[in-house]
């Protein structure tokens, strides 16, 4: 299993939350939209910190989904 | 028959939330309650419900809808131009069209300046007689000047500025002052755009200019910036000073371990949740909050104040902690609405109040806590005049 934050770019406000959250994972582009700089969170601390970003993220652009790693 | 009194958001203990209210989010967390007149007001209180009703388009935010709590005498279809009226799609494009001003990145790159503007205002008011009013020597003035500049205003028309910003939200100004401050500030804000339509500067009003902006929308704008970041901040900055004046072990944590800081922040912006009525929403829709169905037509109450001190998010939380981590709290909103300069108000009140700590540290009240007076009737909650001494 991995995990996979996804950000929702038209519905952004900009507030900057998820980057106060944890700037090593979002970062905002020049009109404030979000971008991710790391999608996928490894370690506890990573997706405790993607957790809190989706929590405080005031337009609720951000998800945490849970993708089946595929093994060919 | 018995009646219950109006929901009201005066606060009559300076430090908590009304107990009314407190009470609602123990017994009855989304209950009907008597409003104005006639009006019955869906009064929500804890802090999931507040986030759920704040982040749900369909509890409108347009006022011009007739039955919105906040309609003052609007007709469906008026062309509004704020931000704070506005729902999606519309809201989404104009906040977009702003939204680039306030990034984490040049709020932060904002340090150096508004730095220079509160030692300035601390060097002016530390050179007059030892004994003033907090609120005219520091709170009013910082996020004036810290506006002005956003807003290109040139030097020489700062007192200008100040002075009629601090005028409309002086308590002692009649309404016809007031009227004719916002008149003059307004007028002089269209004189600004049109300025910068001649010759563009480096400044908020220009490069929306250059974005394709209408001017008449930048002179809306403009003001609202003026109005959500002026008199917000100032109470932010009275109360987080009167606080740490009136309970020394929190001041004594600031001096002791100056990295507290942002911390403090964010708790004392939990602990007032100033603005009072920034929840007033109108559901479009049949919706259901915490177990409870709110109608299409019904005038709804997000209470952030009462949402901040819900004890399943917030323990014991009635009590400062400023290692508590409140990032959480709904102080500046939720849902798209949120406050567009957050990021601009942590770092005024952060450099402010580090400030304050380092270079006057003999500050003391100058009254008892218990006579300040305090906005409790709002809409914002703060405090009048601060007298402090050093």
């Amino acid at each position: 299993m991995t995990m996979q934050i996804n950000a929702n770019r038209a519905t952004c406000i900009g507030s900057g939350q998820c980057v106060f959250t944890d700037p090593d994972a979002f970062d905002q582009d020049d009109d404030g939209t979000v971008l991710i700089l790391r999608a996928e969170p490894v370690t506890n601390e990573e997706i405790t910190r993607a957790n809190q970003a989706v929590h405080v993220c005031p337009s609720r652009s951000l998800s945490l989904v849970t993708e089946e790693l595929e093994y060919s | 028959m018995t009646t219950t009194p109006n929901l009201s958001t005066r606060r009559v203990d300076p430090y908590n939330p009304p107990a009314e209210h407190a009470r609602l989010q123990e017994e009855q967390p989304v209950s009907q309650v008597g409003w104005r007149d006639d009006r019955k007001i869906w009064a929500v209180t804890k802090h999931a419900d507040v986030r759920a009703v704040l982040s749900d388009a369909r509890f409108s935010s347009d006022r011009s809808l007739p039955g919105h709590p906040t309609n003052i005498g609007y007709a469906p279809g008026d062309k509004l131009k704020q931000l704070i009226e506005m729902d999606p799609p519309e809201h989404t494009t104009a906040r977009g069209r702003v939204m680039g001003e306030f990034t984490v990145k040049k709020v932060a790159a904002m340090r150096p300046w508004i730095t220079k503007i509160v030692e300035e205002a601390i060097d002016m008011m530390l050179q007059g007689p030892s004994e003033t009013d907090f609120v005219v020597a520091l709170s009013l003035p910082v996020p004036s000047m810290v506006i002005a500049e956003l807003l290109g205003v040139p030097y020489d028309d700062h007192d200008f500025f100040q002075e009629n910003s601090a005028a409309f939200v002086d308590q002692h100004t009649t309404p016809v002052e007031k009227a004719a401050a916002m008149g003059r500030l307004r007028s002089y804000i269209a004189d600004l755009v049109n300025s910068r339509i001649e010759a563009p500067g480096n400044d908020i009003l220009s490069r929306q200019l250059s974005a394709g902006a209408d001017p008449q929308d930048l002179v809306g704008l403009g003001f609202l910036l003026l109005i959500a970041g002026h008199e917000t901040t100032a109470n932010m900055i009275s109360l987080c000073v009167a606080t740490l004046l009136d309970k020394p072990e929190l001041l004594q944590q600031l001096r002791d371990d100056p990295d507290l800081m942002p911390g403090a922040v964010e708790e004392l912006l939990r602990y007032f949740t100033i603005a009072e009525i920034g929840g007033l929403r109108l559901a479009t829709a049949d919706i259901e909050v915490g177990g409870t169905l709110i109608h299409a037509g019904d005038a709804v109450f997000a209470l952030s104040n009462t949402a901040n001190r819900d004890p399943e998010v917030f323990p014991e939380p009635n009590r400062i902690d400023f290692t508590r981590g409140a990032r959480n709290h709904v102080a500046f909103g939720f849902g798209p609405h949120q406050c567009l300069g957050q990021n601009l108000a942590r770092l005024e009140l952060e450099i402010v109040l580090s400030a304050v700590i380092r270079r006057i540290p003999a500050l003391r009240l100058a009254v008892p806590f218990a006579e300040i007076p305090f906005k409790e009737y709002g809409p914002n909650y703060g405090i009048y005049k601060l007298p402090v001494a050093w």
